[in-house]
């Protein structure tokens, strides 16, 4: 397993596939979040300060539920995602791809505290790097993980051509090799296009373009262009 | 059957439950909850379309079909398997069952944590009468001399300096740090159990060390009615989440037949429910601490008695709450 594709069967009995976040994009988030509480203690404290030592009781009781449950209140609520990781576009799932539980977050939030010994996260990161699915030690022990939430598709570009269905089946690797080639055409030479539709149609080969012609043809018709 | 046969049969179905889960997505942020009439065909939707995704991959159709179809399951899988929770009759039922018969489950381990945090507080605190010096290995000179006249029996209020509006001051600043060492005690219990073992240790040594000194220079009459209040709460809140913690790391070490990770898992699952527990002990003890204990206004023998009545009701509610409806 190189890529980080983890696939998830639902009771239902279909494969739900899932990309797990590695060390790097969850520490961005992580100094992400740690600058937004940062505002937040500043204003606190400016705000607070003008209440005299009820206002100081206030705001020790207000560092406290931030310092241990921000990232908590925020995945139960905001769909397993504090700013931080929405801004990197991740969140954090249970193993079995259902919405993190409060519980579930408790747990992974609390022993925080564990991941971040002996400095800045040491424990935590040696356990990512040593995981498959980059866990750190708290989400080995809730049963928890970082994924990246999959971002609204963006429009796949293709070159226009009318649409032809293949007169072969593919199956559904062949069918986003396809589509990848026909996307990704304008950043390849043209003698690279032909060798790889050569591949495909091998008769094609005395007619230049001909191959390729028939590969955008067949990308136009699997992405639901009628012809 | 011919793709565009599969679409053109079961589109109406895949619209509908595009239109359901807007709205299921519209209704989690609003907080709404009414449904409208079809909701109760979501599960029913929901099964169909798993079907028509694991048809269309195996019947290999085109990429954009298999792409809609299992956006429909994540979203729907999202949606049916969503936890939800009654908070206020599970809040009842784990304070009235759920918490002491947790407690009592695992009541070896509660002995063990009790015994890692007044077995060293019993031994520094007699040590200290004979040595008293060794109090040194606890707390620096500046540390001692502050506690000194905190604890002086002819301070106007007792515990740490403060005026008549520094009561909520002091709650919050007891929240943040006891809760805040709980949360280590607990925590430290995924490094094999030694972080809680430590924890559990180091609070016993500095309890010890503390009454030990204040008995010894003889200001013993205003450190104990302190502390008797509130410590049935903080005392036992602290050796419970030494005791989470240790369920953690006695995971670890003797996973049973599971594995050590498994093992793991089920035991934080267990634990972190101490935890719910232990948090609203510690917000009892700081309520105690910062409005009753420390009040000079109220005589010595009352606050023992006060103490004891609530040692016994913390004892009594582990023992006995729940028994009958737990077994």
């Amino acid at each position: 397993m190189l890529d980080t594709y983890r696939a998830i069967e639902t009771p239902e009995g279909v494969e739900l596939r899932l990309r797990v976040a590695g060390p790097v994009v969850r520490s961005l988030a992580w100094v992400i979040d740690l600058l937004i509480r940062g505002g937040i203690y500043i204003v606190l404290a400016i705000v607070l300060a003008k209440f005299g030592k009820f206002g100081w009781g206030l705001l020790l009781i207000g560092l406290f539920l931030i310092e241990w449950f921000y990232p908590v209140l925020f995945e139960v609520y905001r769909h397993g995602a504090t700013p931080g990781k929405r801004r990197m576009g991740l969140c954090v799932v249970n193993d079995d791809g259902t919405p993190v539980s409060w519980s579930a977050s408790l747990i992974r939030n609390l022993l925080r505290y564990v991941d971040f010994l002996p400095v800045l996260y040491g424990f935590g990161l040696i356990s990512m790097l040593l995981h498959p699915d980059f866990k750190r030690l708290g989400d080995i022990a809730a049963g928890t993980r970082v994924v990246y939430r999959d971002a609204a598709k963006k429009a796949i570009q293709v070159p226009a051509v009318a649409a032809k269905p293949p007169h072969f089946s593919l199956n559904l690797e062949a069918q986003r090799a396809v589509i990848d080639f026909a996307e990704r055409s304008p950043e390849l030479s043209p003698e690279r296009k032909e060798e790889l539709a050569n591949i495909v149609f091998p008769a094609s080969g005395n007619q230049p373009g001909n191959g390729i012609n028939q590969l955008y043809a067949t990308a136009n018709w699997l992405l639901g262009k009628k012809s | 059957m011919k793709q565009q046969d599969f679409e053109t049969q079961h589109e109406a179905l895949w619209q509908r439950m595009e239109n359901l889960l807007a709205l299921l997505e519209k209704q989690r942020k609003t907080k709404r909850s009414q449904s409208p009439a079809d909701m109760g065909e979501f599960p029913q939707h929901y099964r169909q379309i798993c079907h028509h995704l694991a048809l269309a991959r195996e019947r290999q159709y085109a990429t954009y079909l298999i792409d809609r179809l299992d956006r429909l399951v994540v979203d729907g899988h999202r949606h049916l398997y969503r936890a939800r929770s009654f908070f206020l009759s599970q809040t009842l039922h784990f304070i009235g069952v759920g918490f002491p018969a947790l407690i009592r489950a695992e009541a070896r381990l509660l002995w063990l944590s009790f015994a890692l945090l007044y077995l060293p507080a019993l031994l520094m605190g007699i040590a200290l009468q004979y040595e008293p010096q060794m109090v040194y290995t606890m707390l620096d000179h500046h540390n001692l001399a502050s506690i000194e006249s905190m604890y002086s029996p002819t301070a106007a209020h007792i515990g740490r300096e403060r005026q008549s509006d520094g009561n909520f001051l002091m709650f919050g600043y007891y929240i943040k740090n006891n809760i805040g060492i709980s949360f280590q005690t607990f925590a430290g219990g995924l490094l094999y159990g030694l972080g809680s073992i430590f924890y559990l240790v180091y609070n016993g040594l500095f309890l010890g060390a503390v009454a030990g000194h204040l008995t010894r220079i003889g200001d013993g009459s205003t450190f104990f009615p302190f502390v008797v209040g509130h410590g049935a709460f903080e005392l036992t809140a602290i050796a419970l989440s030494g005791m989470a913690g240790l369920k953690m790391g006695l995971a670890l070490l003797a996973p049973g037949n599971k594995t050590r990770l498994h093992a793991l898992r089920d035991a934080a699952q267990v634990s972190i429910r101490i935890v719910y527990g232990v948090v609203g002990m510690l917000l009892i003890a700081a309520f105690l601490e910062a409005f009753w204990s420390s009040s000079a206004a109220i005589a010595p023998v009352v606050k023992y008695a006060v103490g004891a009545l609530l040692w016994l009701v913390v004892a009594g509610y582990f023992m006995f709450m729940g028994r009958h409806r737990a077994a």
